[in-house]
């Protein structure tokens, strides 16, 4: 697949629902692909903490939450980017080992992976003649 | 080489026009941005309650990022200011500290970088691919002239912190007015 531009787009999470909390809610980047064993999904979160991140298998439903601190440093001059929450829910259409479920935040990245489980895996039939 | 000129609003003042950002993109994909943000001529400026009135209002009519949406401009800045300090700040989750580099030049702030995404192995299906990756380059001109020598950089979380100290001039000086 071809590589994406590096473009300003944060796309507000259009909810018919309303947040408990006031502010801003993005729907953040994601890269999502499939290996034999697995699905990695790595979603660009800058400036959530370990501890506001929630990761979240119900059913066949990924959630990703997190809170963003607002960190005010003096006050706002210009702004060219908004700074909220980040949500964004998937369905896994695939049968997910959910005791293996690996998940990892640095730099403002988070890595999870969703390693499939046995009975999802490729299995190769073998034909007898 | 397509070139693109757009006049938006500015959050330190309310006339329109006052911030020029010029991009081209090139056929490497990169993209140069050339941003000036000028100090306002406006006496209203000050006034900090009419300059959150109106960006709400902008922010209303535009959408709250309307600024940048859809610009080729990389990656988006805020500024910030106390007393004795700007701050400008951008959301640049994985870029590798080794791969920004940040030029101070007088009243002028460049930020060079690449974001560079990790290979993943051959034989992968992607569902989706929405993270950017590439080389970008941003200037700005800040609004009040820094101490150069002082200026500090940090990147956590994922988001960058420039800081520079405002020169001695362009802090605020308290005038002790004298009694009769």
């Amino acid at each position: 697949m071809a590589e994406k531009e590096l473009t300003v787009d944060k796309k507000e999470v259009q909810n018919p629902q309303e947040f408990t909390r006031e502010g801003p809610v993005f729907n953040p980047d994601v890269d999502i692909y499939e290996t034999d064993e697995a699905l990695k999904l790595i979603a660009d979160l800058p400036g959530v903490q370990k501890e506001d991140l929630d990761i979240d298998l119900n059913e066949n439903t990924l959630t990703i939450n997190a809170h963003v601190k607002q960190s005010p440093q003096g006050n706002l001059l210009y702004k060219e980017y908004d700074v909220g929450d980040y949500k964004r829910s998937f369905t896994i259409s695939n049968v997910i080992d959910q005791s293996k479920i690996q998940a990892e935040l640095k730099n403002g990245i988070l890595q999870v992976l969703l390693p499939k489980a046995e009975t999802a895996k490729p299995r190769k039939i073998e034909i007898r003649t | 080489m397509k070139q693109k000129i757009k006049y938006q609003q500015i959050g330190s003042c309310f006339l329109i026009g006052n911030q020029e950002t010029r991009t081209s993109r090139q056929s490497g994909g990169d993209i140069m941005a050339y941003t000036a943000i000028l100090q306002p001529t406006n006496r209203l400026y000050q006034y900090g309650l009419l300059q959150n009135e109106m960006n709400r209002l902008f922010d209303n009519f535009f959408g709250s990022q309307s600024r940048t949406r859809g610009s080729n401009v990389f990656p988006a800045l805020n500024v910030y200011q106390d007393a004795d300090n700007l701050f400008v700040t951008a959301e640049l989750p994985g870029v590798d500290v080794n791969d920004l580099e940040i030029n101070v030049e007088g009243d002028t702030l460049h930020i060079k970088g690449q974001r560079k995404l990790p290979e993943t192995d051959k034989d992968v299906r992607y569902h989706r691919q929405e993270r950017g990756s590439g080389q970008f380059s941003r200037t700005i001109h800040l609004p009040f002239p820094v101490n150069t020598e002082k200026v500090g950089a940090e990147m956590k979380l994922g988001i960058l912190t420039i800081t520079l100290p405002k020169a001695d001039e362009a802090k605020p000086r308290k005038i002790n007015i004298k009694t009769a």
